[in-house]
């Protein structure tokens, strides 16, 4: 059984993405889907809710620029190295966007009670942060298994994306996507309830038959859509592939830091046009 | 032999790293990034460094969650967080300062601060800056408190603090500051100056020590080009890397 018809053009996986949804997206070294991301843009999708896994990027910042985002839940978002992420930073001190902040491990816990399917999962740490004082749907219990003894600890709730978005090595004729050592896009696979990847090329064979293979791929029960994108990931980073473009990552906060900036950038690099004369 | 700022403060950090085993080092770190790569250098095997952003120095493979695993099972020894701010109680915030959730300006993040820092025993504080508006008297957000109340499960939290003009080491009882050293050319009046937190110092302050000739040597042979590969521009820039 081949399943060739969950192959969208780029355009049309973009469409699919409903206004609102809550999209879980990896951090910037796990294949993060860009030229999606742009084609979003392209679209003017509107409302989404990302759930960074655990941190962004550039896709965090520029779809936030662009004025798709209305919420955020997040670990962090920069740009690295390369300096702070400038709409990011200018929503959340215009107040524009809901920003729910997070720590790194509570953003998995939240996916990992998600994909086992139960309501809550505890984690270590937090009490005593203003992170879990501005977090209502994070709550602390005292363990009950340690009886006779106190032992505060916090419960984070599942949390179920609408789609799991990203940008993954290799997609195969059978519905198969693979990611490698990238296990957190597994985990986001598995706790969505949809899964949408772009893919950067096209194995020839089974992925779920290679035993090689078969440990770093995500099967056809978690894929409902895959686009085939060459340089997905561009300006980010594909381990194994392609490096981050140093260059164009600088570019592109120069030009964000700007309202001006930001619209020439987009129109550059996101809509295609031409400079005008 | 002559050294750089960068090659001192990366012989001190090793200094406070030895005798960990598993040295963790989190986003934008390249001179804590370095030091746990000296360590492991040194070390014949038994220091492994883990490098975020990293294809090489990265001794795990079961993708993000992983560390922050092994950080809760007590298998990672030491880890390094910084700060937009630092208060005298080793409270940090990398959230925003002004007030929350619409502040006057937004920092990245907490990251993995709000977890790692109850969980590994050693937490090493470097902030470059040191100033009144990054070390200030107390935090406008707290990523992580720098410690908690008797009952609360917390084996770990922070064991000092490195700036561009001194090292503070941390008194887990008091839950203070206490001056150790001054970098060369620093005075403690200018660390006064800059501190906004009230901390303690002892009647004689020492210098930090200069760094091991033999340390700086495989600073240069080695330790620039691995940490190249995650901070490229670091290395260039910094540690005069030519790769």
């Amino acid at each position: 059984m081949t399943a060739q018809n969950i192959y969208l053009s780029l355009e049309d996986l973009a469409s699919r993405i409903p206004n609102g949804a809550l999209i879980g997206v990896p951090k910037g070294d796990s294949g993060v889907a860009m030229e999606i991301s742009r084609a979003l843009i392209r679209r003017k999708a509107k409302k989404l809710r990302l759930l960074t896994v655990p941190v962004s990027s550039i896709q965090a910042d520029m779809l936030i620029g662009a004025g798709c985002v209305t919420e955020i839940e997040t670990s962090g978002v920069s740009m690295g190295e390369y300096g702070y992420a400038p709409n990011f930073r200018n929503a959340v001190e215009e107040g524009k966007i809901i920003i729910r902040d997070a720590t790194c491990p509570a953003l998995y816990g939240e996916l990992q009670a998600s994909e086992k399917g139960i309501p809550f999962i505890p984690l270590r740490g937090i009490l005593g942060s203003d992170v879990l004082a501005n977090r209502d749907d994070w709550k602390t219990i005292d363990n009950p298994i340690s009886e006779g003894v106190s032992d505060p600890i916090v419960l984070l709730p599942a949390v179920r994306p609408d789609i799991a978005l990203f940008h993954a090595r290799y997609g195969d004729h059978h519905g198969n996507i693979w990611v490698g050592s990238r296990r957190e896009c597994v985990l986001l696979s598995h706790a969505s309830s949809k899964t949408f990847a772009s893919v950067e090329e096209i194995w020839d064979g089974n992925l779920m038959e290679d035993e090689r293979m078969v440990a770093g791929t995500i099967p056809p029960v978690y894929v409902d859509a895959v686009t085939h994108v060459p340089n997905g990931a561009w300006p980010l980073s594909l381990p194994g592939v392609y490096e981050n473009d140093d260059d164009h990552l600088r570019t592109y906060i120069r030009a964000a830091k700007t309202k001006e900036g930001f619209t020439a950038y987009l129109d550059t690099h996101v809509f295609n046009k031409q400079a005008a004369a | 032999m002559t050294f750089s700022r960068e090659e001192l403060l990366i012989c001190a950090i090793a200094r406070m790293l030895e005798g960990c085993r598993n040295i963790a080092v989190g986003a934008v770190s390249p001179i804590p990034g370095s030091a746990a790569l000296l360590v492991q250098a040194l070390s014949n095997g038994k220091s492994r460094a883990s490098i975020l952003g990293s294809n090489v120095h990265n001794p795990f493979n079961d993708g993000g969650p992983e560390l922050f695993d092994r950080a809760g099972q007590g298998r990672v020894d030491a880890f390094f967080l910084g700060g937009g701010q630092i208060d005298g109680e080793g409270n940090i915030n990398l959230v925003s300062a002004g007030p929350y959730p619409k502040p006057d300006t937004r920092f990245p993040g907490s990251f993995g601060s709000a977890y790692l820092y109850f969980t590994v025993p050693r937490v090493i504080l470097f902030r470059e800056e040191h100033s009144r508006r990054v070390l200030v008297d107390k935090v406008d957000f707290i990523s992580a408190p720098g410690w908690s109340p008797p009952g609360v499960h917390r084996p770990g939290g922070p064991y000092a603090l490195i700036t561009s003009l001194c090292i503070f080491m941390y008194d887990p009882i008091r839950h203070r500051f206490r001056l150790d050293g001054l970098l060369p050319g620093c005075t403690l009046e200018e660390v006064y100056d800059n501190t906004a937190f009230e901390f303690d110092c002892p009647d004689v302050v020492d210098l930090v020590p200069n760094p091991e000739t033999d340390r700086v040597q495989i600073i240069r042979d080695r330790i620039a080009g691995e940490i190249a590969e995650t901070y490229p521009q670091f290395a260039r820039t910094r540690l005069n890397w030519e790769g």
